[in-house]
């Protein structure tokens, strides 16, 4: 059941959408596998073969059972990892909403099931993001290795202060204020999606934001983000996020665009679908297709855009890789600068950059070690 | 059957040479003339695998940069597309390749429990030896392996997650900077690798597994003893019962998965050290030590 028009180099996704059976050969599984670890997918490709009642090799079983093992630890931690910034934020009477993985964590969505979460990602007003650093701080959060310049970009430009990360425990929190940079092409205001957030029941407070802006917002990280090592995970994130809010509420889809269209972000909703349907098949409601179509860029830009995404989208393993590839990866890169600030901001900040990682202060990778 | 020494050396530098190690199987690939030079050394007594037996890992030792492959060549442990470490100089490419084999096991291989200590065993009982970098754990592990202990592991001790046994895993023991001349002179039969030198850790060499020792990769052993050793200068060699119940602590804490576990490590980890008598050891002197080991094998510690 190969589609025809399906690429070996997405494979993974079509795999774990159900449209391609694994490979037969030992080598095949073995690359499969591979390729899921690299794009943090491989609990994922766990739960998915399972459910498809596929018989796996046993070389294979056991890297996947491994890696189950893995996610159910990171999940269970997640959670209480929650409970912690919950009680830091609370004790000072900050409200906050939950955004990405751990929003689909708490409020137990299908998307959390078997996802490799995180940074935890927080959304609070602007007017509380002084507040919810200090109670965070207060928590065991601090700001650990931002450079001065990176301080002052992140607090001017961004719509996030610089990752806080906990003294003891490690991880890691993104403070939002809003879900794009200020600058950004795409104005959103964080105040509209803080208004329409809802509690999580039995959570003790916990909130998220409502279905329509919880989809847009996954949609739009994830197309203006640079970097692009959890693309396919996002997207299959929407995948689940889609198909189980259609389940629950016949409206959800008109509500969907209804919203994009307020909120200014039929783009990346069109991005988002299109690729979707590119990997997964058929999602859309065929009644609204004209309406969807009405979003997509004008033509030489789409071609280019859905040649970058589709590179992106893939896992970046080198069975995945095609010729042009760096060339797409830089050019998202440079998009999502482009699309976070005007130029006479970015053209310093882009050779900052690279001067810096040219040559860096520091290195984050891991020494060997026996 | 034994890998040729030929052969080896032109599978790593194309297709692959599958290494089969206690239960894992690996395909690697360098271009480094120092990888197959120690391979040849230090497995040559492995048995070797047809291309198309399944593979659990897939690993690489390949140049760093591209700029850098003529001058201060490089080293990089490439594993699923990335790299995982930081690159070494070309000089300690095969360190490297060991320390990654470790890595893939340790960060993968959750059906085990894997604590960082040395394992042997005599007539399938094991001695387990936790201890940090340093107390001679590894000088220890290389003497006892030539003198009637079994070798299963010089650093990682697989627990089987279903029934506690330990498998053997197999692979050269790693020896550092003064050890490396101790254990030459206290077993001059070994078979040794080549000595890389200004490691992270100093000076690096391994000692081959005896082949006796490699035909009984099948056997798992069960925990017996667990033993804390020190090597400390001049010192009287002392063996001293300690309590059981910090050990239980003490494994988790040097355990690499014992996190991913959940309450099945915790219990699998009390059924082990239930089994074993816990020791404090203090030695400065391998005969004497060997000889403290072989009363403990015989029921008679002290003795």
């Amino acid at each position: 059941m190969q589609p025809r028009d399906m690429r070996p180099a997405d494979l993974l996704a079509a795999v774990l959408t159900g449209r391609a059976s694994p490979p037969a050969s030992d080598d095949g599984w073995l690359a499969l596998l591979s390729q899921a670890r690299r794009a943090n997918l491989a609990a994922r490709l766990a739960q998915q073969l399972h459910a498809s009642g596929i018989t796996v090799p046993p070389q294979t079983r056991w890297q996947l059972d491994g890696a189950v093992k893995a996610q159910r630890h990171l999940a269970r931690l997640m959670a209480l990892e929650l409970r912690r910034v919950a009680q830091a934020l609370r004790s000072d009477g900050v409200g906050f909403v939950l955004l990405k993985g751990t929003a689909y964590l708490a409020a137990g969505l299908p998307a959390a099931s078997a996802r490799q979460f995180g940074d935890i990602d927080l959304l609070v007003r602007q007017a509380d993001l002084a507040a919810a650093e200090a109670a965070l701080m207060g928590g065991g959060w601090v700001n650990l290795d931002a450079s001065p310049y990176d301080q002052r970009y992140y607090r001017e430009w961004m719509h996030e202060i610089p990752p806080l990360t906990h003294i003891s425990r490690g991880s890691v929190i993104d403070l939002h204020h809003t879900i794009v940079p200020p600058t950004s092409v795409f104005r959103v205001d964080g105040a509209d999606l803080l208004a329409h957030a809802l509690p999580v029941a039995d959570s003790q407070g916990l909130q998220v934001l409502q279905p329509t802006d919880m989809v847009l917002h996954s949609m739009v990280h994830l197309f203006t983000d640079g970097e692009f090592d959890n693309g396919l995970r996002d997207l299959l994130d929407l995948w689940d996020l889609l198909r189980h809010f259609n389940q629950h509420d016949a409206g959800f889809w008109d509500a969907l665009l209804a919203r994009a269209q307020v909120l200014g972000l039929g783009r990346p909703l069109h991005h988002a679908l299109h690729h979707l349907e590119r990997l997964a098949g058929p999602t859309v409601p065929d009644r609204l297709r004209p309406q969807l179509q009405l979003l997509q860029p004008p033509l030489p830009a789409r071609w280019l855009m859905q040649w970058l995404l589709r590179v992106g989208l893939r896992p970046q393993h080198p069975a995945c890789r095609q010729p042009g590839d760096g060339l797409a990866r830089w050019l998202l890169y440079v998009r999502s600068h482009w699309l976070r600030m005007p130029l006479r901001l970015l053209l310093p900040h882009l050779l900052r950059k690279a001067w810096v990682q040219r040559f860096p202060v520091k290195d984050g990778k891991e020494q060997a070690a026996a | 059957m034994a890998v040729s020494a030929t052969s080896a050396a032109q599978s790593l530098r194309s297709g692959g040479l599958l290494l089969q190690t206690g239960p894992f199987t690996f395909r690697i690939r360098s271009p480094h003339a120092g990888v197959a030079r120690n391979f040849n050394l230090l497995y040559a007594n492995h048995a070797s695998l047809a291309q198309s037996a399944p593979v659990d890992f897939d690993v690489q030792i390949s140049d760093g940069a591209a700029w850098r492959r003529y001058w201060r060549r490089q080293a990089c442990f490439v594993f699923d597309g990335r790299a995982v470490f930081e690159p070494l100089p070309a000089a300690h490419a095969f360190a490297l390749l060991e320390w990654a084999m470790n890595w893939c096991i340790s960060t993968h291989a959750h059906q085990y429990l894997i604590v960082h200590a040395a394992v042997l065993s005599r007539d399938d009982r094991a001695l387990i030896l936790p201890a940090p970098p340093g107390s001679g754990k590894s000088t220890l592990c290389a003497a006892l392996t030539h003198s009637g202990w079994r070798l299963l592991s010089d650093e990682l001790t697989l627990i089987d997650m279903r029934d506690g046994r330990i498998w053997p895993l197999c692979r050269p023991v790693s020896l550092k900077n003064a050890s490396i001349q101790v254990v030459r002179q206290f077993a001059p039969q070994a078979v040794f690798g080549e000595v890389t030198r200004d490691t992270a850790k100093g000076d690096v060499m391994h000692m081959a597994v005896p082949v006796e020792h490699l035909r009984q990769v099948q056997q798992p052993a069960l925990a017996r003893w667990i033993v804390y050793p020190r090597y400390q200068a001049g010192a009287d060699t002392c063996l001293q019962p300690r309590p059981r119940a910090g050990a239980v602590v003490d494994l988790a804490r040097n355990a690499f998965n014992f996190h991913f576990q959940g309450d099945a490590g915790f219990e699998m980890l009390c059924d082990v050290v239930e089994g074993c008598d816990c020791f404090d050891f203090r030695y400065s002197r391998l005969p004497e030590a060997i000889a403290a080991f072989d009363a403990l094998a015989n029921d008679t510690p002290g003795a």
